[in-house]
């Protein structure tokens, strides 16, 4: 298990907390909820070990689009990069609700 | 207590199934009622997981959500199977353990709270050793406590099913729902042909699993109250009549008797398959 910390300027003040996704094979589950300060920050904990790079990569595009200032954890279970992006955006839809 | 299936009803349905544990639990509950106690932003995950290098999940893979079952409190405690098989580790056990002890908190002070366990498990979480067991023990003694007042219902949707330990609380349930999907035993198929051999269990051979612990025989031998379709509404309808229905006068686990007879029944020579155990068994009524 790996565990990894990002940190991403923020831009937009969020108010809700969403939660997705379950930790079963090839899925992951995320929490999401508003950042104690004006950045977003990402706590990965990885089933798969020495992803890394690829985690800094999905999470890279994620935020080239996303300004929230977010708190995320991110409990994984061998989810593909694009299941990653997919439930990124379903927490992000879900804060909205 | 066979399944007939519409056609136009199967393709309109919902399955219940393929919902998460959080789903299933609202879809049992009046629409909009439903709250959720300890949830994963409560951060009561397991501590031993991580110690070995396992990704935890934030409920621990159990969801208890509190709310309204035709207009009545009620609350529904979903086991998530996606997550570590729905095993019972010492938080998950404990959540459930406190929901059944609340409820019968409530019924001594005169709320009629319905609780319902929705159970996919494969048993007690390895990793937890000694503290799953001994929380699914709690989970025993909390729904024997409590069955007394209200009848305790159980639903086994699959595809996980429900072993180990955790067979053991259904069986203690005063009403217990299946699907076809669901299987329902104490030692799961792969345990078997592991310890005994595929010439005792193909755990591979789903037809012949099926056969012997799936929820249709279950039914047919009389182990369980309800055969539901894989429709969340069915589910839901089945698990509101459990409550509508007069309570056993006894429990399933309180006729001794009736099943020591029965066990003695059994010629292991003549009996070697699930059809011969429902020739023997028939429609086992509960007396």
């Amino acid at each position: 298990m790996d565990v990894l910390n990002f940190t991403y300027p923020g831009e937009t003040r969020v108010s809700h907390r969403a939660h997705v996704g379950v930790v079963g094979s090839g899925d992951l589950e995320i929490l999401l909820e508003p950042s104690p300060d004006g950045a977003a920050h990402v706590r990965v904990r990885t089933s798969v070990d020495g992803y890394a790079p690829i985690w800094r990569k999905v999470l890279d595009r994620f935020f080239s689009r996303y300004k929230g200032c977010v708190s995320i954890e991110i409990n994984d279970f061998g989810a593909t990069p694009g299941m990653v992006m997919l439930r990124l955006q379903q927490a992000v839809e879900e804060q909205g609700q | 207590m066979s399944v007939t299936i519409d056609l136009q009803r199967f393709l309109a349905r919902r399955s219940f199934v393929e919902l998460s544990a959080r789903e299933r639990a609202h879809a049992l509950l009046d629409k909009g009622s439903g709250k959720e106690l300890v949830g994963p932003f409560d951060r009561q995950h397991s501590v031993w997981l991580e110690m070995q290098n396992i990704v935890p999940q934030e409920d621990d893979g159990v969801v208890v959500i509190h709310g309204r079952m035709d207009g009545k409190p009620a609350v529904v405690v979903a086991i998530e199977g996606a997550f570590q098989g729905g095993s019972m580790g010492e938080v998950a056990g404990q959540k459930i353990v406190c929901a059944l002890e609340l409820a019968k908190r409530d019924h001594e002070r005169g709320i009629p709270t319905r609780p319902v366990l929705l159970l996919e498990t494969g048993g007690v979480r390895l990793q937890e050793a000694n503290l799953g067991l001994a929380v699914i023990a709690e989970i025993h003694a909390a729904i024997i406590a409590l069955r007394p007042y209200v009848p305790v219902v159980a639903v086994i949707a699959g595809l996980v099913g429900c072993f180990g330990g955790m067979s053991l609380a259904a069986a203690l349930c005063s009403h217990l729902i299946l699907t076809r999907q669901a299987r329902l035993g104490m030692n799961g198929p792969e345990v078997i042909e592991q310890e005994a051999g595929i010439a005792e269990m193909d755990a591979g051979d789903k037809r012949l699993v099926w056969s012997l612990i799936g929820g249709e025989q279950r039914a047919a031998v009389g182990l369980i109250d309800d055969l539901v379709e894989d429709d969340a509404e069915a589910v839901a309808h089945a698990v509101r009549a459990a409550f509508q229905a007069r309570r056993p006068v006894q429990h399933r686990s309180e006729q001794v008797d009736f099943f020591l007879e029965r066990l003695a029944a059994i010629d292991p020579e003549q009996v070697k398959d699930g059809a011969a155990l429902r020739a023997l068994w028939g429609k086992g009524e509960v007396k």
